[in-house]
């Protein structure tokens, strides 16, 4: 594998010191109950940007009373600008896979499944190398570490759809389906793959289990800010001099962000991917954390050179396209928000009519079927809103 | 397509789902494997796989017309597909865009006449920290020039 894909920055949480297959040796030690509390104590949160609690989706998981159970990995990193997962899965497979047998035996599940992106297929030959290493070391198999304990991962491949990264439509596409999203409830974790309670899990919250189970949820507690505990993998790509993954602590101002990635001249920064929110300098004093910035940890630098309006011309074309089209707010919504930024880019627009969208988009956040469609509309309005008056003066 | 064709088609599409299983959770797989053979799915295939899954051709095709990596109509050898997203933008994906079309004499979404290469956008490869990208296949090339980027499409077989 490629060299240049090394992490950035290793901050002490997820790159701490870490024996490969302890966790799940120590975890296959513990009551089930025991690690439930342990990961409800480091309170840690799910990392792909929705940031639920872990233990909430574990507990509900393991108290359905079901003939199977399913873990899955959400390995479908699609948001534009985030590839922590890609280099998770590159450079530390061992804790992503650990993640998954721990979660496995808690909430009693034998089958665990990757639903790797299909632009991610490249990865592919190597995990599933990974995954038969793992179950020569009988960290995989029946009798995992000589228990009673029986759990095997396979990995399934998408085939191009950002809406996929939603876990009900993740789980439609597992199933054979459009990936189009449900209804929730019922949720995964009662009603989930093929209708088995499912824990449906991001790349890095799995990879965060093995070092909690080695070392407390106190440790764990010990970093980040009182309500946003341990570490985030923050994925930095556009202008900057050292773009790539970095571990920081919950906690880190924007403005720390621009200093370790050697920004210059910064207009905006674009957090959470297209469906995040852009910030103006005079927000760079904010930072990452549930209570402030909730974040998947994608971050676009934009320096003063950059035009807000093509970026956010971008970000709706986007949307328009890979919106699933199932529900009305988000098919339509977003075809309309996109005019209405062709129409500031033509000059041919009257100013009530932008408000008028932007009360569109509020409606959309709110009456969307999924994530996708109550979120799209973040980026026309926080660009419009916090860079008007270069968009509008110049329009 | 001829009859011989179908029957190819017959075989190789029955000893997919033999191994694969006839459920239907086994249908993404099963048309991710016949397009790496054929390079997109066509009606005759649809037809099959859905009387194997039991289930409607339409369900079939409705799958495929969903997701942006399958097709059902013909594509070329080798699909080429640039990043559209902002920071490639930014870092000259437009560029590399023109520079292909023009060595190809197609547009996007287009196929040259000897089949040989389909170009394409795609929405982020998550390369981003590496951008520009192409994707090529399934092989990822990053931080790719003009250059670059020409010398690898005439490459392809």
């Amino acid at each position: 594998m490629n060299n240049s894909d090394k992490i950035k920055r290793s901050g002490p949480v997820l790159f701490s010191e870490y024996e490969k297959g302890s966790s799940v040796k120590k975890a296959l030690e513990m009551e089930r109950e025991e690690i439930l509390f342990e990961i409800k104590d480091s309170g840690l949160k799910g990392r792909g940007g929705a940031g639920f609690p872990v233990s909430t989706k574990w507990m509900l998981t393991a108290a359905a009373n079901a003939e199977q159970k399913f873990i899955v990995c959400n390995a479908d990193e699609g948001e534009p600008g985030t590839f922590k997962d890609r280099v998770l899965l590159m450079e530390y497979p061992w804790l992503v896979f650990e993640g998954m047998i721990i979660a496995g035996y808690t909430v009693g599940a034998k089958n665990g499944i990757v639903y790797l992106r299909a632009e991610y297929s490249y990865l592919l030959e190597f995990l599933e190398d990974y995954i038969d290493d793992l179950r020569k070391e009988n960290l995989l198999g029946k009798n995992i570490c000589g228990r009673d304990f029986e759990f095997d991962i396979n990995i399934i491949l998408g085939a191009g759809a950002y809406v996929c990264g939603e876990e009900t439509a993740l789980i439609e596409s597992l199933e054979g389906h459009r990936g189009e999203p449900r209804n929730r409830p019922p949720f995964p974790v009662n009603t989930g793959y093929l209708g088995f309670p499912t824990s449906v899990n991001n790349v890095e919250t799995l990879s965060s289990v093995p070092h909690i189970i080695m070392k407390g949820s106190d440790w764990y507690n010990k970093f980040g800010t009182e309500k946003s505990s341990g570490s985030k993998l923050i994925s930095v790509s556009g202008d900057c001099n050292y773009p790539g993954v970095y571990e920081v602590s919950w906690g880190t101002t924007l403005n720390e962000i621009i200093e370790l990635t050697g920004a210059e001249n910064t207009k905006a920064m674009q957090i959470g991917g297209a469906s995040g929110v852009c910030l103006p300098a005079s927000e760079f004093h904010r930072t990452l954390a549930y209570e402030d910035i909730a974040t998947g940890g994608s971050i676009m630098i934009f320096n003063k050179d950059r035009s807000m309006l093509e970026v956010l011309k971008n970000f709706m074309e986007f949307f328009v396209e890979e919106s699933c089209g199932q529900c009305t707010p988000c098919r339509i919504g977003n075809v309309k928000l996109l005019e209405g930024v062709e129409m500031i880019e033509k000059k041919d627009y009257t100013p009530e009519y932008i408000d008028k969208l932007k009360d569109l988009g509020k409606t959309m956040q709110i009456a969307s079927k999924c994530g996708l469609g109550q979120t799209s509309p973040n980026p026309f309005i926080s660009i419009l809103e916090n860079f008007k008056d270069e968009i509008f003066s110049k329009n | 397509m001829c009859e011989t064709g179908k029957l190819l088609r017959n075989e190789f599409i029955g000893e997919l789902v033999k191994k694969m299983g006839n459920e239907r959770k086994s249908l993404l797989p099963i048309l991710q494997e016949i397009q790496k053979k054929y390079h997109y799915i066509d009606e005759h295939s649809q037809q099959v796989v859905a009387d194997l899954l039991n289930i409607h051709p339409v369900e079939v095709n409705s799958v495929i017309s969903f997701y942006a990596f399958l097709y059902d109509a013909p594509r070329g050898r080798n699909i080429v597909r640039v990043c559209k997203n902002i920071v490639c933008e930014f870092h000259g994906s437009k560029g590399i865009a023109k520079a292909l079309s023009d060595e190809l004499g197609i547009e996007f979404d287009q196929t040259t006449e000897d089949g040989r290469v389909t170009l394409e956008y795609a929405n982020c490869f998550g390369m981003c920290d590496k951008s520009p990208s192409i994707l090529i296949n399934d092989k990822i090339h990053e931080k790719v020039s003009k250059e670059t980027a020409l010398k690898l499409i005439r490459e392809l077989k």
